[in-house]
C-alpha cells in the first residue's frame, strides 16, 4: 500500500557528457514551457506605456498593479459583477469535484475488490471511454441535457463531471493495492461494505482522492459552460476572461492579469498535492 | 446439443446466483454506471443512430441511410481538408508530445528530489493553467506589439509584421506549437511516477550483465519495465491529439484563412452548432469516434509487442 518512492537518482552508467546533454535539453524545454507563463506574469504588472513599447520588452521594468485595478473597474462596471462569475465557477468546481470523488470511489471499490458478473465489462467500457474525447458527442449530450431539463442550469456542467472516466480509472487502479486481508478482517468484525469503504478504504487512498481533486477541479475551473449555460448570470470566470481578451490589444494588460488569476488556483493545488499525485500515478499503468 | 443447452442453463444459474450475492456491489456502482450510461454510452449510440438520418432539430429525424457519409467523402471538399489537417496534426503532435512526455520525464528522473519536484511543476503547469495558452495569441499577434513580430523587426529579420495567425502557411505550425506546449499533462505525470517505481535492483543487475550506458539501460530495462505506463500514456496523448478544436479556434479564429486550421472537430462544430445539420454532424462525430478508437487500438497492439 505505502509506496516507497526512490529518493536518490542512481549513479551507475552515467557519463558526464550525457549529463551535460540532459541538462542542456532540460534547460531548453524549461524555457519553452515557462516563456508564456513568465510573459503572462510580466504583462500583468506592466504599465500601459510598457505594454505598447516598441520594440516590446519581455520583462517588466516598473511593475504596477494598474492592470488589476483596471480589471476591478471593468468588472465592477460590467452588467454581471465579477464576484458572480467567480461564485459560479467556484460552485461548479466544488460541487462537481465532491460528487466526482464520492461517486467514483463508490464505483471504484467494488470494481477493484469485489468479483461480480459484469465488472469486467463495466471496466472495459471505462477504459474505452478514455480513448475518445468527450467533445465528439456534444450533439447528443446537448439533446439529453435538454430532455432532462438541465440546459441553462449549473447541473448541466456539474453532473457530467461526476463520471469523468479518468478519475474512476485511477481510483480503481490505486485501490487494487490495498491488501485483501485488511478488508477481510473488517468483514469478520461485522463491518458492512459501505462502512469498509468509508472507514478503511478511503482513509488509505488519500493520494488517489487528492489526485482526483486536482484533475476534476482543474477541469471544471477552466470550463466556460459552453453551450449548456447561456444566462449571463450563470456564466463562469473563463467565459468572462475570453470576453475581456476579445477586447483586443487594448486589453492586453487586463487579459494578462486575468490569466494570472486563473492559473494561480490550479497551480497552487498542484504544488500542494504534487507528491500524492505522483504516488497515485504509480498505479496508473494500463495492463494488457 | 442437449448437453450444450444444459451447460448454458447451469452457467446462467450460476451467474444469477453470483449476481444475487453481489447486490451490494451493484448498489455501490449503480449511481456511477447510471450517469456514465446517460452521459457517455447513450450519446455514442445516439450519435451513430443519428448519422443515418436527416435531422435539423425542428422536424423529427428522417432516415436517409448512407447519404450523410456519401456526402462527406464525395461532395464535401472542406471535410477532406479537415481530415487532412487532423491527420497531419495528430501524426505530428501525437508522437512528438508522447516522446516529449517520456523524454522529459526520463531526464527529470535523473535530478535530485527537490529539483525534480520543481521541474515537474514547471513542465506540467501549462497543461493545467487553463486559458493561459491565450498568451501565445498575444505573442504571435500580427502587429508590431506582438512580441515575436517586435523581436523580428527589431533585429531586422523582417521589415513589416507577419500576420502569423492569418496566413495559411503559419496557422498549422502555430497550432501544433501551442498544442505541444499544452500536452505535457496526465501522461507526463504517469511517466514520472512510472520511472520511480522501476525496480532499482534491475539496474544493478544490468550493470553487472554488461549494460554500459544510460541509452542501453533505457532500451533494455526501463522501457520494458514501463510498458503499462507507456500504454496508458499513449491513450491519453492519442485521444488529445485528435480532438484539437478549442485551441485552434481561440488562436486563429473560425473559420481560419483557407481553412488552414480546420479540423474534423471544428467541422463538426460548424455543422452541429452553426448550421444545425445534426444528422450530418453526427456522421462527422461517428467518423472521428472511430478514428480515435481505431488509432488507440492500433497503437496498443504495437506497444504490447514492446520488449517481447
Amino acid at each position: 500500500m505505502i509506496m516507497r518512492l526512490r529518493l536518490k537518482p542512481h549513479k551507475i552508467n552515467r557519463s558526464l557528457a550525457g549529463n551535460a546533454m540532459i541538462f542542456t535539453m532540460l534547460a531548453f524545454g524549461a524555457v519553452f514551457m515557462a516563456l508564456p507563463m513568465v510573459y503572462a506574469v510580466n504583462n500583468a504588472f506592466k504599465p500601459l506605456d510598457e505594454i505598447f513599447l516598441f520594440p516590446p520588452r519581455f520583462l517588466v521594468r516598473n511593475p504596477t498593479l494598474d492592470n488589476f485595478q483596471d480589471l476591478m473597474n471593468l468588472m465592477a462596471n460590467s452588467w454581471v459583477p465579477f464576484s458572480r462569475y467567480f461564485f459560479n465557477t467556484m460552485l461548479i468546481a466544488v460541487l462537481g469535484t465532491l460528487g466526482h470523488i464520492v461517486l467514483a470511489s463508490m464505483a471504484a471499490y467494488p470494481l477493484a475488490k469485489h468479483k461480480f458478473p459484469g465488472a469486467k465489462l463495466i471496466f472495459s467500457a471505462i477504459v474505452l471511454s478514455l480513448m475518445f474525447a468527450g467533445e465528439v458527442t456534444a450533439i447528443p449530450n446537448y439533446m439529453i441535457m435538454s430532455w432532462l431539463g438541465l440546459v441553462n442550469n449549473y447541473a448541466a456542467v456539474i453532473v457530467p463531471a461526476f463520471v469523468f472516466p479518468l478519475g474512476l480509472f485511477l481510483m480503481k487502479q490505486f485501490m487494487e493495492n490495498i491488501p485483501d486481508a485488511i478488508l477481510e478482517s473488517a468483514r469478520m468484525d461485522g463491518a458492512s461494505e459501505f462502512q469498509i469503504l468509508w472507514k478503511i478504504v478511503m482513509p488509505s487512498v488519500t493520494p488517489a482522492w487528492l489526485t482526483l481533486i486536482l484533475f476534476c477541479f482543474q477541469n471544471l475551473w477552466g470550463t466556460t459552460g459552453g453551450v449548456f449555460i447561456y444566462d449571463e448570470n450563470l456564466k463562469t470566470l473563463p467565459y468572462a476572461f475570453s470576453q475581456i481578451l476579445a477586447g483586443g490589444i487594448a486589453r492586453t494588460g487586463v487579459a494578462a492579469a486575468v490569466a494570472l488569476v486563473m492559473m494561480i488556483v490550479p497551480i497552487t493545488i498542484f504544488i500542494v498535492t504534487q507528491s500524492r499525485v505522483i504516488e497515485t500515478m504509480t498505479s496508473s499503468g494500463l495492463k494488457d | 446439443m442437449a448437453s450444450y443447452a444444459a451447460y448454458f442453463r447451469r452457467k446462467l444459474n450460476l451467474t444469477w446466483l453470483l449476481m444475487k450475492r453481489s447486490k451490494v456491489s451493484y448498489l455501490m456502482i449503480a449511481p456511477y454506471v447510471l450517469l456514465f450510461f446517460t452521459f457517455t454510452v447513450l450519446p455514442v449510440i445516439m450519435s451513430m443512430a443519428l448519422s443515418s438520418t436527416y435531422f435539423n432539430l425542428l422536424e423529427p429525424p428522417r432516415f436517409i441511410g448512407w447519404q450523410n457519409y456519401q456526402r462527406l467523402f464525395l461532395e464535401d471538399d472542406v471535410f477532406l481538408i479537415a481530415v487532412k489537417n487532423t491527420f497531419l496534426f495528430a501524426a505530428i503532435t501525437g508522437p512528438v508530445s508522447y516522446m516529449a512526455c517520456f523524454i522529459f520525464a526520463w531526464f527529470i528522473n535523473e535530478l535530485s528530489p527537490r529539483l525534480r519536484a520543481f521541474m515537474t511543476l514547471l513542465f506540467y503547469a501549462p497543461s493545467i493553467s487553463g486559458n493561459v495558452y491565450m498568451m501565445w495569441q498575444l505573442m504571435f499577434s500580427g502587429d508590431s506589439y506582438g512580441y515575436i513580430n517586435g523581436m523580428l523587426l527589431k533585429y531586422g529579420f523582417i521589415s513589416e509584421p507577419i500576420l502569423f495567425l492569418k496566413e495559411p502557411q503559419y496557422i498549422l505550425p502555430i497550432i501544433i506549437l501551442v498544442q505541444l506546449w499544452l500536452s505535457l499533462g496526465t501522461s507526463f505525470l504517469a511517466f514520472i511516477a512510472g520511472l520511480q517505481v522501476v525496480d532499482r535492483s534491475l539496474y544493478e543487475a544490468a550493470a553487472v550483465d554488461g549494460i554500459r550506458n544510460r541509452w542501453q539501460e533505457l532500451w533494455f530495462i526501463t522501457l520494458p519495465a514501463m510498458r503499462s505506463f507507456l500504454m496508458f500514456g499513449a491513450v491519453v496523448q492519442i485521444t488529445q491529439s485528435f480532438a484539437v478544436s478549442s485551441v485552434a479556434v481561440a488562436m486563429v479564429g473560425f473559420p481560419s484563412t483557407d481553412y488552414a486550421g480546420h479540423t474534423i472537430m471544428t467541422h463538426l462544430m460548424d455543422y452541429g452548432s452553426i448550421r444545425f445539420d445534426m444528422g450530418y454532424a453526427s456522421a462527422i462525430a461517428t467518423i472521428l469516434f472511430l478514428v480515435m478508437i481505431g488509432s488507440n487500438k492500433l497503437v496498443q497492439r504495437f506497444l504490447r509487442t514492446l520488449g517481447d
